[in-house]
């Protein structure tokens, strides 16, 4: 078991390329808006504990200085605050992975994420919802009248190689779900009737949880995975073993 | 019988708003104590409670859906938006009572009837609903989606439409009562800010409880009629697919926050201008910027309509949506922040007078909602950005920031207003040395239960969890400790309250008899009634500090005035 190092912010250690700019940005608008918090009490304090012996000078502020400075100085600090975010939102989500990226497709149903590879094809087969039934093997519903789906991986932990961009495609059967890896930055729900896709690149081997970050009903809590990110060549053998095991 | 036809079975303003005070009583104390039940579930998982056994996770979801919607409709909305508008409102504006006194009191049984309907919803089979006080489809809109699904969630539709009848015929009767029966004089420059907050609130009441009234009609016709607006085709919920319609579970969470943003607008915005009022007396100083003031309440009134999308950010919605979201709520950070900066203005300028700040129990409470408000609205703009609250969305970091926020700021002002105002409705004071002890211990055990739950969402904790075990666990190998830490500190908020109900019900029976304006406060509500009737006003709502008289303040229903 691992120690997990103490990071002055709490937050889990980092895992994923894009992670390092959010942990960055988080911290320094923590740290900003914390010290907004303590001058704010600070000057409460002062102002409670003021006792004047007699009534002094103008009573209401008045000047430019106190009036318009403070309003600029915050308006800075939002904007600042605002286009940083943005640049970085817009870096991560307004282009889709690139076209080599690997797929795989998420599926949540109360109360399990199935993780769906497309096999030697690259092709994910056809979902039929009337076909589900994960006692017989078949939680997704894949209609066997499709030739892709006939070498289509389903696992239940999501396994990953390190270094390489992922482009997952969120579906939910039932209720909505949300995916939320915390070491990968990372949360998208799974909305029934939608498919959603995230992109992410694991920069770092180990173990990570995977859970469930919008109530899905009583196994909400329960509803977890495994996040593995393993090196190529072990995942190379990781996939031939599943394909072996169909 | 004529008792209860003086106090309960009537129009009279006053009986309506206390009355509204006792629901909110009612809702507050069930509220905490369904909060305390999971706070000690989540400290001692594996805790056998008596007559109930050990807490299971249905259980836990169904008190957090009972509380959230008690505490957010029938304490912070009917709080500050009915209680006090029917308890205050006409004396502050000179009229003798609300525009309509009969639809007031409907409103009122309206929303005794939907308190009761939603409580009811423990009673039912299957109990209360699991899908917490947004509702989110297909788990609202399919009975085999849980436990408490079916009757209980209908329970949960029923009382929220009924409440918001209630409510829109209460900002109805509100905005008649602001808009027509202002006496001569008080013009729109003259009121006071808890009016222009109550005239924007109730403003953002009529579309907002419009669109959850729709809402909750088309998900009551999906759960009953075979409508599909929010289910889509093919949705397989426990071995049963849906084979008609396609319907969109986004449609909801775009109409139910359109009317959840502003909400909590609703909610909190009465209490700034009430914490704008009590400054000002308690400083005996003008409000700094008084024009202002008002303007920014519009202007967050106004954008307090744009920002919905920012309680969506990864539900699915367009990543250049969450850009423009984004922005329209860092933009409501300007005018809120301008609020701040006013009212630390005026009590910068209060505390120079000789003697500083007069810190009775009022601006205690006054005070502590400006600490909330700053505590609370400053993790705002981190929530703000998509890029980082992707990562914090529904984690205990959102959990602490609307606690801080709407919760105790929203609670503070309550607070606040029944100690300024109980003179005003009993002849009695409340007794300081109670008020302080309530205010200290309520302050410690506040920030003692929600400032830690910053750092718990910060670790990745989500929300909605009865237990965090599984791989989950490893996020927090601190977890216990922390939650035990948490749970005692709401303990200790919890009864702290024992202050305030010993001070309510000993000052109301044995408390200093008051004068008939103890505050010195400027506003009309405090008017002696032996005076003769009023017919024209001539000051401005705020006239403290005012060097021309012999007291340092001017009421509005003074004689003269060079205001004209």
């Amino acid at each position: 078991m691992k120690m997990q190092s103490a990071s002055p912010s709490w937050l889990p250690p980092n895992a994923a390329a894009h992670g390092f700019a959010m942990d960055h940005l988080m911290r320094w608008n923590l740290a900003v808006l914390g010290l907004c918090f303590l001058i704010a009490h600070a000057l409460l304090f002062i102002l409670l504990l003021r006792r004047s012996k007699s009534s002094t000078g103008s009573p209401v502020p008045r000047s430019w200085m106190v009036q318009v400075v403070p309003i600029v100085l915050f308006a800075a600090i939002y904007l600042t605050m605002a286009i940083t975010a943005e640049r970085l939102w817009a870096s991560k989500r307004f282009e889709g992975a690139a076209p080599q990226s690997m797929q795989v497709e998420v599926t949540g149903r109360q109360f399990q994420w199935y993780f769906r590879y497309p096999g030697t094809d690259a092709t994910f087969g056809r979902l039929d919802p009337s076909l589900i039934q994960p006692a017989n093997g078949n939680p997704l519903g894949i209609n066997p009248a499709d030739e892709h789906g006939k070498d289509d991986i389903v696992a239940s932990e999501l396994v990953l190689p390190v270094g390489r961009e992922v482009d997952l495609t969120l579906r939910a059967q039932d209720v909505i779900h949300g995916l939320f890896i915390p070491a990968m930055r990372l949360k998208q729900n799974a909305v029934p009737g939608q498919l959603l896709h995230v992109h992410f690149t694991p920069v770092a081997e180990g173990t990570y949880p995977i859970v469930c970050s919008q109530v899905c009903g009583l196994g909400h809590a329960r509803m977890q995975a495994r996040l593995r990110v393993i090196g190529a060549g072990e995942f190379k053998a990781w996939l031939a073993s599943k394909e072996a095991a169909r | 019988m004529s008792w209860l036809r003086r106090h309960v079975f009537t129009t009279n303003h006053r009986s309506v708003g206390l009355l509204y005070l006792a629901l909110v009583a009612i809702a507050v104390a069930i509220g905490v104590v369904l909060s305390l039940l999971m706070r000690i579930h989540l400290a001692w998982p594996a805790l056998c409670f008596p007559g109930w056994g050990v807490m299971k996770p249905e259980d836990y979801l169904a008190l957090v859906t009972i509380h959230g919607t008690l505490m957010v409709f029938f304490v912070l909305t009917i709080g500050p938006q009915n209680a006090f508008p029917s308890l205050i409102l006409p004396g502050q504006i000179g009229a003798k009572g609300m525009a309509f006194p009969a639809l007031n009191a409907v409103s009122l049984w309206m929303t005794a009837l939907s308190l009761f309907v939603l409580l009811a919803a423990f009673l039912v089979p299957m109990g209360a609903p699991i899908s917490g006080w947004t509702s989110y489809p297909p788990l609202s809109a399919i009975a085999a989606a849980g436990p408490g699904q079916a009757l209980g969630m209908d329970c949960w539709l029923l009382s929220l439409a009924i409440f918001a009848v209630g409510q829109i015929f209460g900002a109805i009767n509100i905005l008649a009562t602001i808009i027509d029966t202002r006496v001569k004089g008080m013009t729109l420059g003259r009121m006071p800010l808890t009016v222009w907050s109550w005239l924007i609130s109730s403003t953002l009441v009529l579309p907002a409880f419009s669109v959850l009234l729709a809402a909750l009609v088309l998900l009551f016709c999906d759960r009953h009629l075979a409508t599909s607006f929010f289910v889509p085709l093919g949705d397989a919920v426990a071995g049963h697919v849906i084979r008609y319609g396609d319907g969109s579970p986004l449609l909801w969470l775009h109409l139910f926050w359109f009317f959840g943003h502003p909400e909590v607008y609703i909610a909190i915005l009465p209490g700034m201008g009430l914490a704008s009022s009590l400054f000002a007396n308690f400083s005996r100083r003008p409000v700094v910027g008084y024009k202002l003031m008002a303007t920014m309440t519009v202007a967050i009134g106004l954008l307090g309509f744009l920002v919905w999308g920012h309680h969506m950010f990864v539900s699915g919605m367009n990543p250049y949506a969450g850009t423009a979201f984004g922005l329209t709520t860092m933009a409501i950070a300007i005018p809120s922040t301008i609020e701040v900066l006013s009212w630390m203005g005026t009590l910068w300028a209060g505390s120079k007078r000789r003697g500083g700040l007069i810190l009775k129990t009022p601006m205690l409470f006054a005070l502590g909602f400006l600490s909330f408000f700053i505590a609370g609205g400053l993790t705002g703009p981190i929530l703000a950005q998509p890029a980082l609250d992707i990562y914090l969305h529904n984690t205990f970091f959102v959990v602490a920031h609307f606690h801080l926020i709407m919760a105790m700021a929203g609670a503070f002002s309550l607070f606040a207003g029944v100690y300024y105002w109980f003179p005003l409705i009993t002849g009695r004071r409340m007794n300081e040395t109670l008020g302080r002890f309530h205010f200290w211990f309520t302050l410690i055990g506040a920030y003692g239960t929600f400032f830690p739950m910053h750092l718990q969402g910060l670790a990745g904790k989500p929300r909605h969890y009865a237990d965090l075990t599984g791989p989950a666990a490893s996020l927090l190998p601190n977890l216990l400790p922390s939650e035990r830490g948490i749970t005692f500190s709401a303990l200790l908020l919890a009864a702290s309250q024992t202050f305030f109900l010993v001070n309510l019900i000993w000052s109301a029976l044995r408390g200093l008899k008051a004068d008939a304006n103890p505050w010195q406060a400027t506003t009309l509500e405090w008017r002696p009634s032996s005076e003769e009737e009023l017919k024209l006003i001539r000051h401005g709502p705020y006239e403290y500090d005012v060097a021309w008289t012999e007291s340092d303040f001017i009421p509005q229903w003074a004689e003269g005035g060079d205001q004209e």
